[in-house]
């Protein structure tokens, strides 16, 4: 028990050693504000990644989120920038705003689970289209330039990204409710237990009544929603959307599924891991910031080490299963 | 534009199909220009596609012996392909290129040269000297070198400046090198150098760790408009508005305004206008309209927008 304990510890070891090793280099690392923003920068990609831990666990795989994300900051901003003129500058706008990106998110989901589910493509290949698609929608829709937020909404909406309790932003806060939610709907609910067995092995999970298409279809329209959730948080940010928005934040987001301990091939999931594994991914860059330790030029080289050792810490326990 | 591109592709197919079988011959005077750049992923790309969008249209109707093709691509291998496709199906008389990449681009071009086409290359050159006709570029020495040379006679004694480079490129390299060429030997401080990947997102996360790190920050080259946005959310939030200025590049609408509006955060800006590609497309089509020589080197100048000149460098219709 103590050894597999271990293995299971991994990654929160390797956060714990980056914590440390950030705090020796530079004493600016533990201060509340650098934590706070390190952590508030990592919602966007740790609420997609919860979605994505369903659905890698599944079995499946979305490549389009990124794009999804742009898109949707897109459209919020262009339907939040036309509804002011009826409603007004007010909550209300930002409020209906919100709804835009969640329904939209919802959908875009739904559109790539029924594809995947309903007309049978591998999910590589939807999702490796609608990356595509939504990326030339949402730079179609800007004219090629960015689309911003008209500035009066724009003064409402920015506590949304920059406020809070103290200094735990409402970021921070609501990854931290949606990891829990997650964590929770994972181990303890019937659509956790189902999504663990379609991807151990999706006959016999068929075999056992579960209706495999359609709890498929739902990680896929959950994990939508969470890009719409992500991108609520992200358009108070800086405001805009361009074709330049939410590049390979997909394969971010998949490394921090991956780094958290849950199985590429899939069948089982762990979301507190994903947490714990896009958190390793943001603090990895602020201590380069933070720090002269090597060449910009090495930035990625760096991560992509600290990457593979996480994973290898864990290889030994798949063995060992 | 691909899309404006896409809708005139099968109607342009089919009149040329037309042409061919009633046995059009072309005017003498008549050229196809074909014209292939990145397509519009980042703020100063997208105004770079407004402006050739923007010059074919107007062009179209000045000369209509002229016809123009316009292709975007999204690496360097479409890139490749959209150029064999004008040489194959389109027979085109001259090109006006964007390299995406210089290295992958250069015999493509080179092709197209052999077949006694004119070449246009702008911005980015090739990886071999002597293809092109004619060239037209920014200054990047220059976009370094006057933002240094303003942080040099403007900052006081002593202030300490960051620097967001670009993507890592031989572009970034050589502005870089001239911005610190312009400070040495004088009594300002580099602090620090990151690359922000000419992105706001990636500006955004690096100016708020600058922040962090350093208690005293005077001035922030930030060596692109799009960049500037993120740094100046980041200073917004840590409420340090009062302690720094920001200068960008490249001449976003936006940044442009404020300039106009006298913002003390942004006291001044440093062109690398999108507008480089009208020039190319434009002096392109005199080659095949007038008898004036067209072949060379074009550089444009970079300038220092400043509250003063402002206006004459705002677009508020560009995208970018």
């Amino acid at each position: 028990m103590k050894r597999i304990d271990l293995h299971v510890l991994g990654p929160l070891i390797a956060l714990i050693a980056l914590f440390i090793l950030g705090a020796l280099l530079n004493p600016a690392f533990l201060a509340p504000a650098n934590l706070s923003n390190v952590l508030a920068r990592s919602a966007f990609i740790g609420l997609i990644a919860v979605g994505m831990t369903f659905v890698i666990t599944q079995g499946g795989l979305d490549l389009s989120v990124g794009s999804m994300a742009a898109f949707l900051a897109g459209i919020t901003i262009m339907a939040m920038n036309a509804l002011a003129g009826f409603t007004g500058e007010n909550w209300g706008t930002i409020l209906l705003g919100m709804g835009v990106a969640l329904a939209g998110g919802a959908a875009a989901g739904f559109v790539n689970g029924a594809l995947i589910t309903k007309a049978r493509i591998e999910a590589f290949i939807v999702t490796l289209g609608t990356m595509g698609i939504f990326r030339s929608l949402v730079t179609w829709l800007a004219d090629g330039g960015t689309l911003s937020l008209d500035s009066g909404l724009r003064s409402i909406y920015r506590p949304v990204y920059y406020g809070g309790i103290g200094w735990i932003t409402w970021p921070i806060i609501i990854f931290a409710i949606v990891a829990v939610l997650g964590e929770w709907v994972m181990r303890h609910t019937r659509f956790g237990r189902h999504v663990e067995a379609i991807g151990s092995n999706d006959r016999v999970a068929r075999y056992s009544a579960v209706d495999v298409e359609r709890v498929r279809l739902m990680t896929y329209v959950l994990l939508g929603a969470l890009v719409g959730l992500a991108t609520i948080l992200y358009v108070p940010r800086l405001g805009s959307a361009s074709g330049s928005t939410g590049v390979l934040w997909e394969l971010e987001a998949i490394a921090a599924v991956i780094i958290g301990g849950t199985a590429l091939k899939g069948g089982r999931g762990r979301v507190w891991g994903t947490v714990v594994g896009v958190l390793i991914l943001s603090m990895i860059d602020n201590i380069l910031n933070l720090t002269d330790l090597v060449s910009p030029y090495l930035n990625g080289a760096i991560q992509g080490v600290i990457i593979v050792l996480a994973v290898i810490l864990q290889r030994e326990k798949r063995a060992a299963e | 534009m691909k899309r404006r591109n896409l809708l005139k592709l099968p109607m342009a197919a089919a009149a040329l199909s037309l042409m061919a079988g009633a046995g059009f011959a072309q005017d003498e005077e008549g050229a196809v220009i074909g014209v292939s750049i990145p397509s519009a992923t980042h703020g100063f790309m997208g105004g770079l596609n407004w402006h050739a969008q923007d010059t074919i249209d107007r062009l179209g109707e000045t000369y209509p012996n002229i016809e123009f093709v316009l292709s975007t691509a999204g690496d360097a291998a479409s890139q490749v392909a959209d150029i064999e496709d004008m040489l194959a199906t389109r027979n085109i008389d001259g090109l006006v290129v964007l390299p995406f990449e210089s290295e992958p681009l250069t015999d493509p071009v080179k092709m197209v040269k052999e077949q006694g086409k004119f070449v246009t290359v702008v911005d980015r050159g090739l990886a071999e000297e002597g293809i092109e006709d004619l060239y037209v570029a920014g200054d990047n020495t220059a976009f370094g070198r006057v933002a240094g040379e303003y942080f040099r006679d403007n900052l006081d004694a002593g202030a300490k400046i960051v620097v967001l480079r670009g993507i890592p490129t031989t572009l970034d390299n050589e502005r870089v090198e001239a911005f610190e060429a312009a400070l040495e030997g004088s009594d300002k401080e580099i602090l620090d150098m990151q690359h922000g990947n000419w992105n706001r997102d990636d500006a955004f996360n690096v100016m708020q760790d600058y922040l962090a790190k350093y208690p005293e920050i005077d001035a922030v080259w930030a060596a692109d408009d799009d960049m500037a946005i993120g740094v100046l959310e980041a200073i917004a939030q840590a409420g340090r508005e009062e302690e720094m200025v920001v200068v960008g590049g490249a001449g976003m609408k936006d940044i442009v305004k404020r300039i106009m509006d006298g913002d003390p955060q942004l006291p001044v800006n440093v062109t690398y206008p999108p507008a480089l590609i009208s020039s190319a497309i434009e002096m392109t089509a005199l080659n095949f309209t007038s008898s004036a020589p067209m072949t060379g080197r074009y550089i444009i100048g970079s300038q220092l927008i400043t509250p003063e000149n402002a206006e004459q460098f705002y677009f508020p219709d560009s995208p970018f």
